[in-house]
């Protein structure tokens, strides 16, 4: 990195901070929740494209990670007494009825808990390919929420937990999302991260080269699992209520559109996506309200703006077909004339062929 | 160095490689040939793991490594090229060299993310290594671009330096020539010598391209459906009836 560019970065994260600590103080509470909401999202966006992007592995179980890490550090944390008054119909297990951790230490078990999970699920799932792949995971997320709802004494089944402690603060939230891009990135260009990412593109060449592709993929899931259950966790205790209807496959989705719309293999694709996912999920939403359009008036099309989303998502898919960052990272370059022209002009038809067949 | 013994390897009720005895010696560099589908690569696959043989043993340096998984395999030292090339294709050149250079770190997932002292030793080691093979080859001055953008001839160097990164002693070379005019043959087959020379090397390869093969190897195999039919230097190969049969039919 030039002299230039390191000004740039410490300009940016200066800005980035700032804009952040600004919002903080002079945004209202529900422009606040949006800003936090992106940092989570961001969280999970991350841990997603771990797999999918950077390891090539097709896997739909987000939300269940999710879920377990959600449920551990909410279950860590709760007072005896949050806890008794939410555990009306059957009391809690003994065993996790006076246990109170502070808030950091619950938050990492409860992203190891989800690792274990990972790993539990990893190891039989990952013998699978592709499409199976995805649909054995799909399978055991829908296997824990299941689990959740019926472990009544453990989880509270489907009344879920209510008044989990509210730790979630701005600087909580994107705090854990710089550590986990940091995370990921450091991951991602040293020797593993090679090693990952030739998973990716040839399995049988990376085991010819001496890669346990079997363990590199199984790593990958556990690390992503991780972040999911961290993502999970910080969730519950930003919304404050958690139940396992929550976990389904809709979550799941909404973080692999991130994923797909920054782009599938790049960790800056990922965090503009879920800011931009998640700010436009709100700011579209006047057009679920009643609309006075001069000639047109209606009475609120609850829906519209799901619509609306969907059509943008086409659009990006249509033009940009490996999201809006492709592979790539973001530089400064990019921000050059030249740059910028040259994303504007459509791709030659061959070359478009080869970059969309893969 | 490398011997199997009798390995059969059927796919059902096919037999793509019946009863394969090849023994080889130290920097030997041994020609595997014989018409499509005569179960050449087969026989590679079962020698590097990707295949587990139905019958019979592989041996390497007097080692029973039937069945091993491939990369350990890899481990053992042992390495390959492919037929069809199958570089990484989103890395740059350097970063496919230095992907086969990891297995020699011995380094953990959280020693590379965290970047721990001894870990950046290793890959600064590493990084020397690649690029001093990339050196060797011709190739240092592609090593930021990307690997799928290199002509074709470059490509398949490239797949023979990733080879040699994982520092083998074995190495295998899947028709290296394929799809190369005459004059890049040529250059191909001082290549295959002189690497052997330099890193110590005994190769076995497959080959279509005669001259290369006839050029090059001290010995070689003949295949047909599966069956070794001729075994013996060039000369004795070219003469042989049941290869000029095999190869070019008789009435």
């Amino acid at each position: 990195m030039n002299k230039k560019n390191t000004i740039r970065a410490v300009v940016a994260l200066t800005v980035g901070v700032a804009i952040i600590a600004i919002g903080d103080a002079f945004l209202g509470p529900f422009a606040v929740r949006i800003l936090n909401l992106s940092a989570i999202y961001i969280i999970l966006a991350l841990s997603l494209n771990l797999l999918n992007g950077f390891t090539g592995l097709f896997s739909l179980g987000h939300a269940g990670f999710m879920a377990v890490g959600a449920y551990v550090s909410a279950l860590l944390t709760m007072t005896p007494a949050q806890k008794s008054m939410n555990f009306f119909l059957t009391p809690i297990v003994p065993w996790l009825d006076t246990v109170q951790l502070p808030f950091i230490v619950a938050l990492i078990i409860a992203g190891l808990c989800a690792a274990f999970v990972g790993l539990l699920i990893g190891a039989p799932a990952l013998r699978l390919r592709d499409d199976y792949l995805a649909i054995a995971t799909l399978g055991f997320a829908e296997i824990i929420r299941v689990l959740i709802t019926n472990a009544q004494s453990l989880t509270n089944g489907a009344q879920g937990l209510k008044a989990i402690p509210k730790y979630s603060t701005t600087w909580v939230v994107w705090g854990a999302a710089a550590i986990a891009a940091l995370f990921l990135v450091m991951l991602l260009r040293s020797s593993y991260g090679r090693t990952i990412k030739a998973v990716r593109d040839d399995e049988i060449a990376a085991e010819a080269m001496g890669v346990n592709v079997f363990r590199v993929k199984v790593t990958s899931f556990v690390i992503s699992s991780f972040w999911a259950g961290i993502g999970g966790a910080l969730l519950g205790h930003m919304i404050t209520t958690i139940d396992p209807k929550m976990f389904n496959l809709i979550l799941t989705f909404n973080i692999l559109l991130i994923v797909v719309l920054g782009g599938n293999g790049s960790i800056t694709g990922s965090v503009l996506g879920a800011i931009i996912v998640t700010v436009l999920m709100e700011a579209l939403r006047f057009l679920d309200m009643p609309m006075n359009l001069v000639f047109i008036k209606t009475q609120g099309l609850p829906g519209l703006r799901m619509v609306i989303f969907s059509i943008l998502l086409m659009i990006v898919v249509l033009y940009r077909q490996r999201g809006l960052m492709g592979t790539k990272e973001f530089s400064w370059d990019m921000l050059s004339a030249k740059a910028l022209l040259a994303a504007l002009k459509p791709k030659k038809r061959g070359e478009r062929a080869r970059k969309g067949g893969r | 160095m490398l011997r199997t013994d009798s390995v059969s390897m059927r796919f059902g009720g096919l037999t793509a490689v019946a009863d394969l005895n090849i023994a080889i010696e130290k920097n030997e560099i041994i020609g595997l040939i014989g018409p499509n589908g005569a179960g050449k690569t087969t026989a590679f696959n079962m020698i590097t793991g990707v295949y587990t043989p139905t019958e019979g043993k592989v041996f390497f340096k007097s080692h029973d490594v039937t069945g091993m998984k491939a990369h350990r395999i890899t481990h053992k030292g042992i390495a390959r090229t492919f037929q069809n090339i199958r570089l990484f294709k989103d890395m740059n050149v350097l970063e496919n060299v230095l992907v086969a250079c990891h297995l020699r770190m011995d380094v953990g997932v959280f020693a590379s993310t965290l970047h721990l002292p001894g870990y950046l030793k290793k890959e600064r080691e590493s990084k020397d290594f690649a690029m001093s093979l990339l050196e060797s080859v011709g190739l240092a001055d592609e090593a930021a671009e990307s690997a799928i953008s290199l002509p074709y001839g470059k490509q398949r160097r490239l797949e023979i330096v990733r080879a040699l990164a994982t520092k083998p002693e074995l190495l295998l070379l899947d028709e290296p020539a394929a799809g190369m005019n005459p004059q890049e043959s040529l250059e191909l087959m001082d290549f295959i010598v002189r690497i052997r020379d330099q890193y110590d090397l005994t190769i076995l390869l497959i080959e279509h391209h005669m001259q290369v093969v006839m050029g090059v190897c001290k010995r070689m195999y003949v295949l047909d459906y599966g069956v070794t039919i001729a075994h013996g230097t060039p000369d004795e190969i070219q003469k042989d009836p049941k290869v000029i049969e095999a190869y070019l039919g008789v009435e």
